[in-house]
């Protein structure tokens, strides 16, 4: 595929730009529209850009894991997110845990947080296990 | 935590199947983990079982927000009986899958996403949010369309889009029929709903959503003018696949039948002799389809069709003793059905082909299985004392009580032609010379396999097999526990009581 000095010049400038906002996305997410699902698509937007201008090969490089691989891992964070309040406080599954102290940048972490990082993961690991099959058949 | 028992059995499954995608690509590791973990959630649905048989129904806020905002799970003798022999079902259909499905579909996620269907069949029975309810069935379906397209044979993908297609229609119409009953009550707290419906001034409307739900259900259950995807789609998965979605899938339209129509639109007759028309057309048409059929899965597709009338029935004559005939069938049928279908594959493995007109001479050949293979297929048409026939009694008595003649007369046209067909597909199969067959050179035969593959084959059906002589010669147990769940059905006040803790 022969992609224009532009794109490639610009790509590798956006990569970093998305992801961060990807993340500042997932963390504005609980009271304020984002979220892991946004944030999920978001930065594997940014890993999709950086493969259509610098080809696959070297997006595989970037991320070291196969993308498949974060489906299990977000899934299990996500998982234990939920778990966590009936191992711990024998709690209904799911119940949101708030620490009382606040974090600097973050506010008041809970395991919603955990949760979302989770569902991060898998959409991100979804949307690029499909879309880099895709374009290794084509 | 014994509060919490009740979400136990989704954490396994959920857990399971994260587990198993760590492993992806190890098949073996698969293979025995799928199976300890179904012998666990054996294990805890057991528990759970006679917890709730001794404590009532227990229910569980998610998230700690109380009902009716907050999703109830709610586990009575009805949810918990499911759970358990979807657990049944799932272990024997989990050994069958380590024998029997090909490598190169193990490859492809085969077992995670067979216990993502677990799950959300655990998580179907289980909940008490109509919406949640929703999202269960989602769950069910997304597996569902990966375990049937697994592999991509032509045949398979002709079947899954027709199967794809009704079910996404299903959904959308289900999902409707949520948004008006939401419009109407402003709640979807299933317990809650039950008190919002009954005061609605506005008769015709609940109606109409009652019929849009029963459409919604009655596509997936298979019943009378919606059932054409379940023939056309059910023959062509792996044989471990169609056991599950024999034994199991439809069963869950047919729960969500009796929760919502024993729960939430109670006193309608209007409701109950529309039930009562597509009870009867659904066992005269089932049963009269699966009569000219020549493949073994497609008979058994429409005999699910035909034996799902049975349970319909049960819910239309809404009198105690019909219900507790329809989930004494419910209960001797997901057995059956799920057993009936690994039983096709273990003829197929032996002769390499499930058209009834080629086979013949299994009994010649291999006695004892045949034998085995005896219990299901006769346990299905229900001599006596197997277990398909005293759910009918049940059901005749509450058709004779409530003078329901044509019901009566279709429940034994039922049961006499599904006796027809067994015992046609009994001499053709068993008893007939054997034909000769070109031997199939790159086919997995029965007898060139290991003891190990083929005790993949045997177990489960001897295990299902031992289940359904329990429930014939047990029936006594399962008339008790039917009783008792019909009885928790009709008077469905404990059931609020559980979940809005009215009464303290």
């Amino acid at each position: 595929m022969r992609t224009t000095i532009i794109l490639k010049t610009a790509s590798n400038y956006l990569l970093p730009v998305l992801l961060v906002f990807s993340i500042f996305i997932l963390l504005r997410g609980h009271y304020l529209p984002g979220g892991g699902f946004v944030g999920g698509l978001i930065a594997s937007i940014a890993f999709i850009l950086h493969s259509f201008a610098n080809g696959l090969e070297k997006t595989k490089e970037l991320l070291i894991v196969h993308p498949g691989f974060l489906l299990p891992v977000g899934l299990a964070i996500s998982f234990m997110a939920g778990l966590a309040p009936v191992i711990f406080f024998d709690m209904p599954f799911m119940t949101g845990l708030w620490s009382h102290d606040t974090v600097a940048i973050l506010g008041s972490v809970g395991s919603a947080l955990f949760f979302d990082i989770g569902v991060y993961l898998v959409v991100n690991g979804v949307t690029l296990t499909i879309i880099f099959t895709i374009s290794e058949s084509a | 935590m014994t509060q919490q028992l009740i979400l136990y059995p989704l954490f396994l499954q959920m857990a399971i199947s994260i587990i198993l995608m760590f492993g992806w690509s190890r098949i073996r590791f698969q293979k025995i983990f799928s199976i300890f973990g179904s012998t666990l959630s054996v294990i805890l649905a057991i528990v759970l079982f006679n917890y709730i048989w001794q404590n009532g129904t227990q229910t569980i806020q998610a998230g700690n927000w109380e009902a009716p905002f907050g999703i109830t799970f709610v586990a009575d003798s009805l949810a918990a009986t499911l759970v358990l022999l979807t657990a049944i079902s799932g272990l024997a259909v989990s050994i069958f899958s380590a024998g029997s499905v090909l490598r190169d579909r193990l490859r492809f996620g085969y077992f995670p996403i067979f216990h993502f269907l677990l799950l959300g069949l655990n998580g179907a029975f289980l909940t008490g949010d109509i919406f949640n309810l929703y999202v269960w069935f989602e769950i069910i379906i997304i597996s569902s369309f990966v375990l049937i397209t697994i592999g991509g044979e032509k045949a398979q993908l002709e079947g899954a889009v027709k199967y794809f297609t009704l079910n996404i229609l299903a959904s959308m119409i289900f999902l409707t029929a949520i948004a008006v009953l939401y419009g109407i009550t402003g709640s979807l707290n299933m317990a809650d709903l039950a008190g919002q419906v009954a005061a609605v001034e506005n008769r015709g409307l609940v109606q109409i959503t009652a019929v849009l739900f029963l459409i919604g259900f009655g596509i997936k259950a298979g019943v009378f003018p919606l059932y054409f995807w379940l023939p056309a789609s059910y023959h062509t998965p792996p044989f471990a696949v169609s056991a599950i979605f024999g034994g199991l899938l439809t069963k869950v339209g047919v729960y969500a039948l009796i929760r919502v129509f024993t729960l939430i639109f109670v006193n309608e007759p209007f409701l109950n002799n529309i039930i009562m028309v597509i009870a009867i057309l659904t066992l005269v048409s089932g049963g009269i389809g699966a009569l000219v059929q020549n493949n073994m899965r497609k008979v058994f597709s429409y005999l699910i069709i035909c034996h799902i009338g049975y349970m319909i029935a049960g819910i239309g004559m809404f009198t105690e003793i019909a219900i507790a005939g329809a989930i004494f069938y419910l209960i001797h049928d997901i057995i059956v059905k799920t057993n009936l279908f690994m039983l096709s594959g273990v003829v197929y493995r032996i002769t390499g082909t499930n058209s009834m007109r080629d086979l013949g001479g299994i009994y010649a050949k291999y006695p004892k299985i045949s034998l085995l293979l005896f219990i299901p297929l006769f346990s299905l048409v229900g001599i006596p004392p197997l277990s398909g026939f005293w759910p009918k009694i049940n059901l005749i008595k509450a058709g004779f009580f409530g003078e329901n003649y044509i019901t009566v007369a279709a429940i034994i046209f039922a049961s006499f032609i599904t006796l027809v067909i067994i015992a046609k597909m009994w001499a053709e199969v068993f008893w007939k010379d054997a034909k000769e067959m070109p031997e199939r050179k790159y086919f997995g035969y029965y007898h060139k396999m290991t003891n190990l593959k083929r005790s993949q084959f045997i177990v489960p059906v001897a295990m299902l097999s031992i289940v359904s002589l329990y429930i014939g010669f047990g029936a006594e147990h399962i008339q008790e526990l039917s009783a008792r769940i019909a009885d928790e059905l009709v008077n469905s006040e404990g059931y609020i009581e559980a979940v809005l803790k009215t009464k303290n």
